[in-house]
């Protein structure tokens, strides 16, 4: 199997600078405890964070312009949020929302 | 979700992250082959860089033989996010030892960091090591083992989006997002509500004049004050 010191570098360079990310906070917060107000701003990252990464899925960027609507994906994020209204369970969602696309895939 | 802390809970709470990881390992698995990648240079990614979606972009990074360093800065870019997600969990694990956080730390993801998040409003916001250590591990495994499957299938399967797998971790973040805006108590629903709306008015304009990956982080951040404020505004 073939490993070029090329992608080995990219590899362990992306390795390191995504572990540092990950690890700085936890290493400060060790010592540090944070302000009530940071800790406020930051309650809202998750909210925040996982409707970002929702509206990434749903649209496709073309810069310079306005995003054009992703249809399959948006047309599934439809029964996966009623299921979630329904079922509020996590799987349940996932399973939903996988059969969702694969259907809408095979009809277009 | 329960409020049990424990292993069993923790293997049973992830699996719907395993089982979007399946999907989009595989997927990455034969996408990275498709582009050269040998298997070993996979599996060696997902367990070094570990980082779903910027694994994806270091492939056709890699395909386009971009520079070392502009492929690691863009990588830094993409999971910045990161600093964010770590810096919201880590005060729940300063109980525990500095070899523990930082182990914690290393292998947190998108989805173990929202499933935590979620399961907060259940355990009257308590975190420890040992569930977040299950899920990250559990997480972990499967997506380095999955992705190295993906490439041993390469070419057998071409068009991998068309199952659908791809959506599973999408649909994760809608069901996170809905449980989490009817199960956190501390911010009420409609200041949960308007922010997630800015946020997303704001991607939807923001897509035009900057690359998803900052802007992500950029658009976070500005829901974040909005929230502060509105949550005081509306005391």
């Amino acid at each position: 199997m073939a490993l070029s010191s090329y992608v080995l570098f990219v590899i362990l360079g992306s390795g390191l600078v995504t572990w540092l990310s990950r690890v700085i906070p936890f290493i400060l917060l060790k010592q540090f405890k944070l302000p009530k107000v940071v800790v406020n701003f930051l309650s809202f990252v998750p909210i925040c964070i996982m409707t970002a990464l929702w509206m990434e899925s749903l649209f496709i960027q073309h810069l310079g312009q306005l995003p054009s609507l992703n249809v399959p994906n948006a047309l599934a994020s439809i029964p996966t949020l009623i299921s979630a209204m329904i079922s509020k369970n996590l799987l349940v969602i996932v399973i939903v929302g996988v059969i969702s696309l694969a259907i809408i895939n095979l009809a277009f | 979700m329960t409020g049990d802390l424990d292993t069993r809970s923790a293997l049973r709470e992830t699996l719907p992250t395993v089982f979007g990881y399946i999907g989009i390992a595989l997927a990455f698995g034969i996408t990275a082959r498709a582009n050269g990648l040998s298997v070993l240079e996979i599996f060696l990614m997902s367990l070094i860089t570990y980082a779903g979606s910027a694994e994806f972009v270091i492939v056709s990074l890699l395909a386009l033989h971009a520079g070392i360093g502009s492929i690691v800065l863009s990588v830094f870019l993409v999971n910045a996010r990161m600093i964010l997600m770590s810096t919201v969990v880590a005060p729940y694990l300063s109980h525990e030892s500095m070899v523990k956080n930082i182990w914690a730390g290393t292998l947190l993801t998108d989805e173990t960091f929202t499933l935590s998040m979620n399961k907060l409003n259940y355990t009257d916001h308590k975190l420890n090591f040992r569930w977040l250590d299950t899920a990250n591990l559990f997480a972990y495994t499967v997506w380095g083992v999955t992705s190295a499957i993906g490439g041993m299938l390469g070419n057998l399967i071409n068009n991998p989006e068309k199952y659908g797998f791809s959506f599973a971790l999408v649909a994760m973040f809608i069901g996170l997002l809905y449980l989490q805006m009817i199960s956190d108590r501390t911010i009420k629903l409609t200041v949960q509500f308007i922010v997630a709306l800015f946020v997303a008015v704001l991607m939807f304009f923001g897509m035009k004049w900057l690359p998803q990956n900052g802007l992500l982080l950029i658009v976070t951040l500005l829901g974040c004050g909005f929230g502060v404020v509105l949550k005081h505004g509306t005391k």
